[in-house]
This record gives structure tokens, C-alpha cells and sequence, in this order.
């Protein structure tokens, strides 16, 4: 396997609905990426794109092809992939296997979404379909009901009274869009206290509404290649050292690990052992927090936290600038945004940027070295984890 | 390889207010929905029985925001039942006022199967769908 690097990134800004369709989205992030790594569209030799809704945002299947012409990669082989919210996690390790094993030396990856077009009533039933739509769908299930019910088995299982949770995922939004707050290109960009997270409209019991990602639309790009090719293009490669997935059946079928989610557990174990880290050198870290309490159980499974600590943790400031690890200095899924196919390339973005020190200076970490994304898809279906790691 | 219980007939029985499950001739572990092999050893020697749908809420959620097409339902409970036989499955609750629907109230309270609710269908979902409905035991 041959070291692959990532040699250029760019990001639309995240956001509700607008009118831009999911090809011009993708070509303004991809123009980006190209730039940055001084390649032409005619060097890209395959195309590795996240997109899970087209078909229902704008009636566009097979859009990897048409964004593959559109920004000049013409003819070149173009898949697309589906793995809910992690499907750009999902493209971008399947586009670093195929640069690893030194089939290409050059590919593009990324992803693209319209989730805020759809509006919530549609979002809501086709982010439904992450869930099992036989034994699942019929109860009425929601994606936020999905993360609500991992809410109450969580304070039951560690025993921390609700109130007490309450407080403590209202810290990690309230963190979220301080972070939010910097980034030019997060969705909901506004100051959040605890006390406007607890008032919040009731979504899904005890999910408020500030404990809630946004559907977002938006689409970010990677051009990625060999050591040998990113060393011609930058001075500052930064390196995918870890990568790992893993998948898990319908949530009744996670009953063991539950409140845990197992697929992370495995694919975070083989993105560390790759990379020869452990949780203690992760410096920076992205992960998904579709949900508050989504965000305590990943830290947890990402061996950051013990277990059942992750919220005092955030209350103390141990997930921020200055903490154990610094978590979602994006504004994370929260308050930068969440247009799902692209998540994950927004991620690496973020981390990239980070650890070329090139983001606004009040959520530059200093000196970051290693950073980590977390992906997730549907009610814990795929889990996707990469690590990154300063290549100068 | 035989397809011991397939999703017709679990759904038919559903609706009939009956639970079938499948239980592992190797290791003993209860499969409920229906799988080719059993959810803890993978074995594909399963038996069907009849369950008898009582067990523990082990989580619950109630929702007021919900799918297109299906805003009518609100508020509803969603729980997650361990069933006696040891397995969990996701269903409905009802006979619970959404104010009273706590974590006190429901968690670890035994519940049991009652008359079940059938979703009709939209047009993503090719056809109908039953879901198990349960009540707290008095």
C-alpha cells in the first residue's frame, strides 16, 4: 500500500434552501480543489462522489457522471455512493484504496446534497429510509427519534438523571455554534446559549430543536494522490494515515451495544491500528453530531472519553480549544450544516484546513498535527473514520 | 439455504396479533423481525415458534415532528422492547398521554402486545407495514 495524500480541498458554503442544482454545487467545490492542488480537470483519473437523495431533491440519479463532465473530467470512470450521511466518508476511503493500491495516481472525491431543498417533510420521510422500512418505518420512525430513544437509554444505562443530561447536551450545541459562529461557511451561523437550546420547540422526546443538525445543502471536494504525485503539486500534503468502516443491522438488532454503536467501535479500532495512534494523539477531531447526544456516545467510541463521561467533559471544556481534544471546530454538524452526501468531504475539509493552520484564527488550534473524522450513517448502518496527519 | 420466515408470513401473523420469532437450534438466541441466520451466532438452523409478545421498554421516545404524509399520527410513542424470549424490538405504545410518557414512567416497565397498528403505506414503501403495539401492563 503507497501513502496517499490529500492535495486539495474545497467547500461551498453550507446552507438552506437555494437554487444552485447539485452539478454546479459540485463543480464549485471541485473548481476549488483543483485549484488549490494545481491540477487541470484532464488529470483526474476517476471521480468518487457522496450523493444520497438527487433522486428525490431534484429528480437526479447517476449525478456522478453529469458533475464528472460538467467540471471537465470527461469520460473518466465516476461512482457514486450510498451510505447515508457517511457516503462521502464512504467515496473518499474507496478513492484512497484505489490510489493506495497504485491503480490511480490522481482521483477526485467528494459529495454533493440538497437536503434543505427538500423541505422537512421530505427530508424527514427520505432520511427515514436510513432505517429499516419493514420492521422500522412502520412505527413511525424519524431519524431524530432514532437518536432521541439512544438519549433515554443513555441516561438510564450511565444513570445520569435527564436533567442532567439536558444540561450537558445543551453545552456541546451551545459549543457547536460558538464554532459555527467563525466559520464563514457554516448553515446557521447565531449565538446559542443553554438557556435557548432548553426553550427550544420539543422534536422527538428529550430532543429539542437546538439539539437537531439543519438539513443543509452544500457540496465539498478532495483531490487526493500518491506521495510520489502530492510531493511535485504541495509543500503541505496532508496525509490519510487510518482509515476505517464498518456496518451495523436495524438499531433492535444493535441490542447488545446499545446505547454504544459497534460499527463505530470497529472502524475507529481499524483507522487507529492503520495509523499506529491512539485516541491520546488525536489533536483535532470532526465528528457527528446529527444530534447533541450523538455527539457524547461518538466521543465515547472514539476513545476519547470513558464511557458515560463525555458530557461533564464538554462542560468542562475537555472537547474544546485547549481541552483533551478539540471537537467540531467547524461548528460541526449543528451549525455548519449538514447536506449529507458531502458531510464527510466537509469534514476532511475542515481538517485539512486546520492542519495547514488556515482557518480563522479564533478556531485555529496550533500547532495541530492529527486530526480524525467521524461519519455516520442512518441509525449507526455505516460508520466511516479517517485519520489525517501533517505531512511536513 | 431455506428462508425459514419470510416478511409475508411474519407480517400476516403480525396483523393477527401474533408474534413469530426464530429461535437458534444452536445457540438458543431468539431472531425477532425474521433473518436468513440467527442475529447472535449466525447459524442458519432457526425454528419458527410463537412468542408471547410481553416483555421491558428499554428506551422510548415520543414524536411530534414526523414523515410526510404521515403528520396526522402526532404525538406518538416509539419504544424499544427486551421481550421476554430476550430479544429487543422496535414498536408502538399507546394508552400513554405524551405529558406522562417519562423516563420514570416507562423504563424498565413491563409492557405486552395489544391489538396491532397497520401502516398503510406510501408511495415509497411498497405496500403496507404492521407494527407491534404494545400497552403497559397494569
Amino acid at each position: 500500500m503507497r501513502k496517499v495524500a490529500v492535495v486539495g480541498v474545497g467547500e461551498t458554503k453550507f446552507s438552506g434552501p437555494q437554487e444552485r442544482t447539485s452539478v454546479e454545487l459540485f463543480a464549485e467545490a471541485a473548481a476549488e480543489a483543483l485549484a488549490e492542488s494545481s491540477l487541470k480537470p484532464k488529470d483526474i483519473q476517476a471521480l468518487f462522489l457522496g450523493n444520497v437523495l438527487g433522486d428525490f431533491s431534484e429528480g437526479q440519479g447517476s449525478v456522478q457522471a453529469f458533475a464528472a463532465e460538467n467540471i471537465g473530467c470527461f469520460n473518466v470512470p465516476a461512482n457514486r455512493y450510498e451510505g447515508a450521511c457517511a457516503s462521502a466518508s464512504m467515496a473518499l476511503r474507496d478513492a484512497w484504496i484505489w490510489v493506495a493500491s497504485g491503480f490511480y495516481d490522481v482521483v477526485l472525491s467528494g459529495g454533493v446534497e440538497r437536503a434543505a431543498t427538500m423541505g422537512t417533510p421530505l427530508a424527514t420521510r427520505t432520511f427515514a429510509m436510513f432505517s429499516d422500512s419493514r420492521y422500522e418505518f412502520p412505527s413511525g420512525i424519524t431519524f431524530p427519534a432514532v437518536f432521541a430513544m439512544l438519549a433515554h437509554l443513555y441516561a438510564a444505562k450511565y444513570g445520569i438523571p435527564l436533567p442532567k443530561l439536558k444540561e450537558q447536551l445543551a453545552a456541546v450545541s451551545v459549543q457547536s455554534y460558538k464554532h459555527g459562529l467563525l466559520n464563514p461557511k457554516a448553515h446557521l451561523r447565531k449565538e446559542v446559549d443553554a438557556a435557548a437550546v432548553l426553550s427550544s420547540f420539543m422534536v422527538s422526546t428529550p430532543l429539542q430543536l437546538h439539539d437537531c443538525c439543519p438539513f443543509s445543502d452544500g457540496a465539498a471536494a478532495l483531490v487526493i494522490a500518491s506521495e510520489e504525485v502530492a510531493k511535485k503539486l504541495t509543500s503541505k500534503p496532508v496525509f490519510i494515515v487510518g482509515a476505517g468502516q464498518a456496518s451495523n443491522g436495524p438499531m433492535a438488532s444493535q441490542q447488545d451495544y446499545l446505547p454504544r454503536l459497534r460499527a463505530r467501535e470497529l472502524s475507529a479500532k481499524r483507522a487507529y491500528d492503520m495509523a499506529g495512534l491512539k485516541p491520546d494523539d488525536i489533536d483535532i477531531c470532526e465528528l457527528h453530531d446529527c444530534f447533541s447526544i450523538a455527539s457524547l456516545i461518538a466521543a465515547e467510541g472514539l476513545g476519547f472519553f470513558d464511557f458515560g463521561t463525555s458530557g461533564e467533559a464538554w462542560m468542562k471544556g475537555e472537547a474544546d480549544i485547549g481541552g483533551k481534544v478539540a471537537i467540531n471546530l467547524s461548528g460541526g454538524l449543528k451549525a455548519k450544516g449538514h447536506p449529507i452526501g458531502a458531510t464527510g468531504a466537509g469534514q476532511v475539509y475542515e481538517i485539512a484546513k486546520q492542519l495547514r493552520g488556515e482557518v480563522e484564527p479564533e478556531r485555529q488550534v496550533e500547532g495541530a498535527r492529527i486530526g480524525m473524522t467521524d461519519t455516520l450513517g442512518g441509525d449507526g448502518c455505516t460508520l466511516v473514520n479517517m485519520i489525517l496527519q501533517r505531512g511536513w | 439455504m431455506e428462508y425459514k420466515l419470510t416478511h409475508k408470513e411474519y407480517s400476516e401473523a403480525l396483523k393477527q396479533q401474533k408474534l413469530l420469532g426464530l429461535k437458534c437450534k444452536d445457540c438458543g438466541a431468539v431472531t425477532v423481525p425474521p433473518k436468513m441466520v440467527c442475529r447472535s451466532c449466525a447459524s442458519p438452523d432457526l425454528e419458527v415458534l410463537e412468542l408471547k409478545g410481553t416483555g421491558r421498554v428499554q428506551t422510548f421516545t415520543t414524536c411530534n415532528v414526523t414523515s410526510e404524509g404521515r403528520e396526522d399520527e402526532v404525538p406518538y410513542h416509539i419504544l424499544l422492547v427486551e421481550l421476554d424470549e430476550g430479544a429487543w424490538l422496535m414498536g408502538n405504545l399507546i394508552g400513554v398521554e405524551p405529558e406522562k410518557a417519562t423516563m420514570e414512567a416507562l423504563i424498565g416497565k413491563k409492557v405486552r402486545m395489544t391489538e396491532t397498528r397497520v401502516f398503510p403505506g406510501d408511495k415509497y414503501s411498497a405496500g403496507e407495514g404492521a407494527s407491534p403495539t404494545f400497552v403497559l401492563e397494569a
